[in-house]
């Protein structure tokens, strides 16, 4: 069979990345310009300014990633682009360009699900990784438990119910001064700190075991914080992000290992980029292996915001036959699962 | 030469393909769906009706500003696409020199005006030389009542066009010297303009590559202000207490 070259273009919210994907597995070239700089001025990402941003380095980002890749436009068999959910205004730059691009070189166009992607980054790196299998996806935006049930097919068990995983970790860094992104620094400070020493609550909802709810840890923190505060006592920050990433961790890592039990799945997957956090990280890979589970995790470089992964899930949409028509628009909450 | 034309800077969605100098075809939709669906399908509309193939084209020409921010990216994502998988040239022609541009030969001081909102009003102002654009004050993003004040000084008969408009009427009385608005065929955005105006300009070599292109928004983002607003308060708020210490 002829090799199927993907080249994918990511810009669903501050990072503007394309990507050039063999056969949905071999990454041949992954680029990616961050704008981390720049929204840390404003304490979190300004919607116009990163679609300021993705214009002016998209055609860079992509011609970057034909050449790293050794390939031209020539080559590749489809285009594939981030078309939801995300930020509507970014995503409409990768959108609009993968589409004038796609129609002047007559290439099929796919449109992909920006979760979807980061399922599908495990691929990447995992050669014998296919469906079914059980994957946890934690990061700024979304909180979901999902079978994977084949390439591109999902059975949601569970989500979250107020703020995603990754939204926590941000206010909970915000509160405690360490800036944005809150993810990386939380987990860096909490390497410091002890997890035992402050008992911060886990959000258990009673009608569905899978669901999460990531509030009443993030006001128990705040509320922590207050009254020290009042008291004047000094707090430890370090003692803080510790404690409170390992509530956050513990309810992710029961909730999976609840629904590998119930679902009878021994394959178990991480995927955004809540996954690149250490101890997430630690404590999977402890309760797996207790278990006997097969744990994937993509390097940290493919749970944050990529192209390689919308390159990965391109192909298996290409496989299935999805082509999208010049009509693609952005869909800012596009729902798993949805075409 | 063939100039593609491209406008999505208002609530206008436009394509056109200019030979030389005639217009092949235009299409423009002034109705409100949203340019992303529908810019890609009217070029593809465009292209099969007059069988152009894109390899065909010199340049192509993108209203680049101002306008509606996602109207002015979707634009220019779609020439910057088109460029990058063509390798072709981009001409950015700026949005109010397009508009102004429909009215090509016209007499008198000529004034595109576009809704920007917050009080003010995207503007600029030209006059013909014969079938010359020459710009008498360049684009800019202005109160309402300064634009008329402007043109006041000029003292000659002024003709508007464009979405913005409506919004002069309510200060008009400021206005003092004779105004007329243009036809309904006129007094929007039409890509048939963008890409008559980037052929002139394709010819004078004021081109651009698909990698260096972006819009020209005349304006920062509402964050940007508002940080350099509460700078700006910190700022004096600083100076003044330096001065009650000494």
């Amino acid at each position: 069979m002829e090799d199927v070259l993907i080249l994918a273009i990511e810009s669903s919210c501050d990072e503007t990345a394309a990507s050039v994907v063999k056969n949905g597995r071999t990454v041949l070239s992954n680029v990616i310009s961050s704008q981390i700089a720049l929204h840390t001025l404003y304490g979190g990402v300004v919607p116009e300014i990163a679609s300021r941003k993705h214009i002016e380095k998209i055609n860079q980002v992509i011609t970057q990633a034909l050449r790293d890749a050794s390939v031209t436009l020539s080559d590749i068999t489809a285009i594939g682009v981030t078309y939801g959910p995300g930020l509507v205004g970014a995503l409409l730059v990768g959108v609009a360009e993968a589409k004038a691009i796609a129609y002047a070189r007559h290439l099929p166009l796919i449109g992909v699900h920006h979760i979807e992607g980061h399922v599908s980054a495990n691929y990447i790196e995992h050669p014998d990784l296919e469906p079914p299998f059980l994957c946890l996806i934690v990061s700024g935006g979304h909180t979901h438990l999902v079978i994977v049930k084949d390439y591109g097919e999902f059975e949601i068990l569970g989500r979250t119910r107020d703020d995603a995983a990754g939204e926590a970790f941000d206010k909970v860094a915000r509160a405690i001064g360490l800036g944005y992104p809150g993810g990386p620094k939380v987990d860096a400070l909490a390497r410091e700190g002890n997890p035992r020493a402050i008992e911060f609550p886990r959000g258990k909802l009673s009608d569905c075991p899978y669901d999460f709810s990531f509030s009443g840890v993030k006001s128990a923190v705040l509320n922590y914080l207050n009254g020290a505060k009042m008291k004047g006592e000094e707090v430890n920050r370090a003692d803080i992000a510790a404690s409170f990433q390992k509530s956050v961790v513990d309810v992710l890592v029961d909730h999976t290992m609840l629904a590998a039990r119930d679902f009878s799945m021994d394959r178990i997957a991480i995927a955004g980029g809540v996954a690149s956090n250490g101890a997430l990280r630690e404590a999977m890979e402890k309760a797996c292996r207790r278990r006997g589970f097969r744990f994937y995790r993509p390097s940290p470089i493919l749970c944050t915001d990529n192209a390689a992964m919308i390159g990965a899930a391109a192909y298996y949409e290409y496989r299935k036959g999805t082509r999208h028509g010049w009509d693609l628009n952005a869909v800012p909450n596009l729902k798993l699962g949805e075409r | 030469m063939k100039i593609l034309g491209l406008d999505s800077s208002g609530l206008v969605a436009s394509v056109a393909v200019v030979q030389d100098d005639l217009l092949l075809c235009e299409y423009t939709v002034n109705y409100r769906k949203t340019h992303s669906q529908t810019l890609l399908p009217m070029l593809d509309e465009l292209c099969r009706m007059t069988e152009l193939s894109l390899e065909e084209l010199s340049a192509i020409a993108v209203a680049a500003g101002p306008g509606s921010f996602t109207g002015l990216r979707i634009g220019s994502a779609t020439a910057k696409g088109l460029g990058l998988a063509l390798d072709k040239p981009l001409v950015a022609v700026p949005t109010l020199e397009a508009l102004a541009y429909n009215l090509c030969g016209m007499e008198g001081i000529i004034c595109p005006v576009m809704d920007a909102r917050r009080n003010q009003v995207y503007t600029g102002i030209y006059r013909f030389e014969g079938q010359q654009l020459v710009t008498v004050e360049d684009q800019m993003a202005v109160p309402a009542e300064e634009l008329l004040e402007k043109l006041n000084g000029y003292g000659e008969k002024v003709t508007f066009l464009g979405d913005g408009v409506p919004v002069l009427r309510e200060s008009i009385g400021l206005l003092k010297v004779p105004c007329t608005e243009a036809a309904p065929h006129q007094n929007r955005q039409r890509a048939g303009a963008v890409a008559a105006l980037g052929g002139k300009y394709f010819k004078e070599g004021r081109i651009q590559s698909a990698q260096e292109h972006r819009p020209e928004y005349l304006r920062v983002s509402q964050a940007e202000r508002e940080r350099k607003a509460r700078e700006e308060m910190k700022r004096e708020s600083e100076t003044e207490s330096t001065g009650e210490n000494q």
